[in-house]
């Protein structure tokens, strides 16, 4: 890379811990009880909107992964989820009624909120429907990764997206509060994934899986990328860019190996194929706040009116991390 | 006599206590030597805490950091305040904060008693190992090296290279070989004794406190000089990755740590309360009293390094990606690609998965779908046979189709007609046999009849696609694995290279062609050739196709000799 180049991610860098700082002024603490956060402590970042049926599951997952604060933007919720946040003695509440679109998806607002309280933790960022799975994460905490990461150098864990999806229609199976989603949407697309290296960021852009495949046959270019790095260690200077997709400075992207070998790596199963979908994909065409004024979600609109069936004979039926492993959609790297 | 345990905690001081506190109950005094980095309160926390017992002892407090002196330096004081103050100890043991026993510390004395004049320490020479993970090895004890490696890295590098430059080469003292091994040792209360009442030792000191990492090798040197039976391995079960960082054990290591009848283990998390609990059981069951054999440890361990140096080949994912020409193998196990064979033959595809027991696919990469086999719309893995999604990434699509059939072997069929851009990886991947009869859409165009302006054209159009197909597969020079042979020499004798390729791609002992796949209609075919040239077309990847003469295949006999074979 050339020093033209890095000057100009610089400058995209400050710009963008420049922009987190004026979208942070949008944000109102309902309850704030960030003072109670410890030296060591693995945090939760997370932007919602109306999320209140998932929000049970959401927060006991992570607590029994070893989460010790929630850092929570509610993005001007009407159906009870702000009260329920506020409810929750491990969880603060940030409430906006800022436009998502106009915060880059949310992106500035985790930002600003990762450079206030992050800096010198584990911070894992995480949309309410995605459900970390890392190597042993059936018998060992996060904090177990996490030191882990640590005594290896490793500032940033990446965790591929893996849209799961129930046996017949979406909306056959009513999904309720409380309970683990994957056990209705408990299937998934094990090997037609594409990957390729993005140049300028240094990331690698993975596509597939059951959307490309339903909703993108005729424009696979534009089917959403499933590539995250949910899991750093956050410093006062990283930001955040495109979702949790890619990172500045971008020497936190190469979180592959270029000479053959495998680095360790997760996966964010994703529970975005329930019931609550199809709601979803109405409020948010209407609102046109999503990516690319919600095309994914007016694809979603689209293909879902036709009541699919993304399950097909060739589907895995999830069982455990080590399945997901063999499966080559996650590694171990060299933890034993 | 008993033994007594040496230990060098700088973290998680609550575990190193318990630890303590375990072996000062079965009766084993214990030295603590606690880093001087560490504050004051958790210091204090630490003795209060072990203040009850009257076997434990505290040593003078050093600096410990990680590859200098400061490490050997808290040692040898620890040593001399234990063998001053438990004239009862035999061996001495060397252990961290992060250490713990694996079987009863009674049954650990017990063993060592039964060998009282044994050392057990690692000291291997620098010439006969390469296991120091990537770092310096001989230069450890010619260059001089006062800085840290972990806080002044640039400083460390400058002066090693300086000193490279400058050719200066320390002196070791008289009489003494440098060894290496690990820093985790029992030695013998004569050995210790003897290393640190040694009438040379400020030479000795003098020269390893210069030297790089010298807590692997001062005592594993010096204890040359002195022991009376070295048997060269650690007690300790300690195992570092290839960054040198060491493995830690976890809670579900549990039954794995048992099974190796080890005393010792290093290094174990601090949160693994199951196996704290376990091994710290004030009475253990009766272990099996078998010697330590940590050989399953040992490939668990070295499978993770093959994974995460090597990676599983064929496998592109999210943190395995690797650059070109650094893949090892580009697919994950052997694939067939026939091209022509199913344009020659009729019903070639069934024909050859009856004959080789497998599934076959028609064309993979044909302009309008992906040909599974069975005419399936979707394949293992969930791929779809949609073209527009192969195509987005034609290279992806063949890795993951062959990474997803793991133990099936592929076969597809392949030709002009096909999407063309899946090619170079093909020539390229050495797991992809190929075989092709160069010139065989002629013979479909032939059947296919029609406007014979349109085929001339079509068969213009094909021939400058398998030209630049065989000169892209001719390039990779891979006779072995690529074998392309004309139409016309193809039809002197199409059964033997079947038979031949048959038997290379089934299993099994060789059979012979039992029944030969269908040859359609091929009469007139010369005069179809002949007509394409008369159109100012030439037919150059054919061969010499007769013109008059009715083209039959197999003209040497082919034909006979497996009739005859089937009727003897």
């Amino acid at each position: 890379m050339g020093l033209w180049q890095s000057y100009r991610l610089r400058w995209k860098r400050r710009r963008r811990l420049f922009l987190a700082r004026q979208r942070g002024r949008e944000l109102r603490a309902l309850r704030d009880c960030t003072a109670g956060i410890r030296p060591g402590q693995i945090l939760l970042f997370c932007c919602l909107r109306n999320e209140l049926v998932r929000l049970p599951w959401f927060l006991e997952y992570y607590r029994n992964l070893g989460v010790s604060q929630f850092l929570i933007v509610d993005n001007g919720s009407d159906d009870g989820s702000t009260d329920y946040l506020c409810a929750q003695e491990d969880v603060s509440v940030w409430h906006t009624t800022g436009s998502y679109r106009g915060s880059h998806y949310g992106v500035d607002w985790m930002n600003y909120l990762l450079r206030r309280y992050g800096s010198g933790h584990w911070c894992l960022t995480v949309d309410p429907d995605e459900f970390l799975v890392y190597p042993f994460s059936d018998s060992r905490p996060l904090r177990a990764l996490t030191d882990w990461l640590d005594a290896s150098g490793t500032r940033a864990f990446p965790a591929m997206m893996l849209d799961m999806y129930p046996k017949g229609p979406i909306t056959a199976q009513p999904y309720r509060a409380g309970t683990d989603p994957f056990e209705i949407a408990c299937w998934f697309d094990s090997g037609n994934y594409t990957c390729r290296r993005n140049p300028a960021m240094g990331n690698l852009w993975i596509q597939g899986g059951p959307r490309q495949r339903t909703f993108f046959t005729d424009t696979p270019a534009k089917a959403p990328a499933l590539n995250k790095i949910p899991l750093v260690r956050w410093r006062r200077s990283y930001t955040y860019v495109s979702s949790t997709h890619m990172m500045l400075p971008r020497g936190l992207n190469l979180t592959y190996e270029r000479s053959g070998g495998e680095i360790i790596s997760g996966c964010l199963l994703h529970a975005k194929f329930l019931d609550t979908l199809s709601h979803k994909a109405e409020e948010e065409t209407q609102r046109g706040q999503h990516f690319a004024a919600g095309a994914e979600y007016r694809a979603y609109l689209e293909g879902l009116r036709a009541q699919p069936d993304l399950w097909n004979r060739w589907s895995e039926k999830y069982i455990n991390w080590r399945q997901l492993e063999i499966l080559g959609l996650m590694s171990k790297g060299n933890w034993t | 006599m008993t033994v007594g345990y040496i230990m060098l905690c700088h973290t998680a001081l609550h575990r190193a206590a318990q630890v303590a506190t375990h072996w000062a109950e079965s009766g084993s005094p214990v030295v603590i030597h606690l880093d001087a980095r560490v504050r004051g309160a958790q210091a204090e926390r630490l003795s209060a805490d072990l203040a009850v017992c009257d076997t434990i002892r505290f040593s003078p407090r050093h600096a410990c950091e990680w590859g200098m002196w400061g490490m050997v330096e808290a040692t040898l004081d620890a040593a001399r305040l234990m063998l001053e103050q438990f004239p009862g100890v035999r061996h001495i043991c060397l252990v961290s904060g992060s250490c713990l026993p694996l079987r009863p510390p009674q049954e650990f004395a017990d063993w060592l008693a039964g060998q009282p004049e044994t050392d057990f320490i690692e000291s291997v020479t620098t010439a006969d190992v390469g296991w120091t993970m990537g770092g310096l090895d001989a230069e450890r004890f010619t260059l001089r090296f006062p800085f840290s490696w972990r806080r002044h890295r640039r400083l460390f590098d400058g002066y090693v290279r300086l000193q490279r430059r400058l050719h200066i080469r320390r002196h070791i003292p008289e009489g003494m070989v440098p060894h290496m091994g690990s820093q985790w040792w029992c030695l013998t209360r004569q050995t210790l004794a003897a290393i640190l009442d040694d009438p040379r030792r400020a030479e000795f000191d003098r020269y390893f406190s210069r030297v790089w990492i010298p807590d692997e090798s001062y005592f594993q040197s010096l204890v040359r000089l002195h022991a009376r039976r070295v048997e060269s391995r650690s007690l300790t079960l300690s195992k570092f990755d290839h960054q040198g960082k060491p493995h830690v054990f976890y809670d579900d290591h549990l039954q794995l740590l048992r099974r190796s009848d080890c005393f010792i283990a290093r290094k174990i998390w601090p949160q693994a309360n199951r196996l704290y609990r376990e091994f710290l059981k004030p009475e253990a069951e009766a272990a099996p009293r078998a010697e330590p054999n940590p050989g399953k440890i040992d490939r668990l361990f070295s499978r993770a390094a093959e994974r995460r140096l090597r990676g599983r080949p064929g496998l592109y994912m999210q943190s395995r990606f690797p650059a070109r020409g650094r893949e090892g193998a580009l697919t994950a196990q052997p694939y067939t690609v026939f091209a022509g064979y199913d344009d020659v033959f009729d019903g070639f595809e069934s024909w050859l998965s009856k004959s080789l027991g497998a599934r076959v696919h028609g064309h993979l990469f044909a302009p309008e779908r992906a040909e599974f086999a069975g005419g399936e719309t979707i394949w293992n893995g969930c791929l779809t046979d949609s073209a527009a999604l192969r195509d987005y990434d034609p290279q992806r699509f063949l890795t993951s189709l062959i990474w997803n059939s793991r133990g099936e072997r592929q076969t597809f069929q392949f030709g002009p007609r096909d999407h063309q851009d899946i090619l170079p990886f093909l020539a390229r991947d050495p797991h992809a046999r190929i075989c092709m009869i160069s010139g065989a859409w002629a013979v479909r165009l032939f059947r296919q009849g029609g406007d014979f302006e349109s085929q001339r054209r079509e068969a213009a159009r094909l021939q400058k696609i398998e030209t630049a197909m065989i000169d892209r597969l001719r390039a990779a020079q891979m006779p072995a694995r690529i074998d392309i042979r004309p139409l016309a020499e193809f039809l002197e004798d199409p059964f033997e290279p079947l038979e031949l390729l048959l038997n290379e791609l089934r299993p099994g002992p060789i059979r012979a062609l039992s029944e030969p796949p269908r040859l359609g209609e091929m009469a007139g075919f010369g005069r179809f050739v002949q007509n394409l040239r008369n159109q100012g077309m030439k037919p150059v990847l054919l061969g010499d196709i007769p013109l008059d003469e009715p083209v039959t295949p197999g003209r040497r006999g082919a034909r006979s000799r497996l009739t005859e074979e089937r009727g003897s």
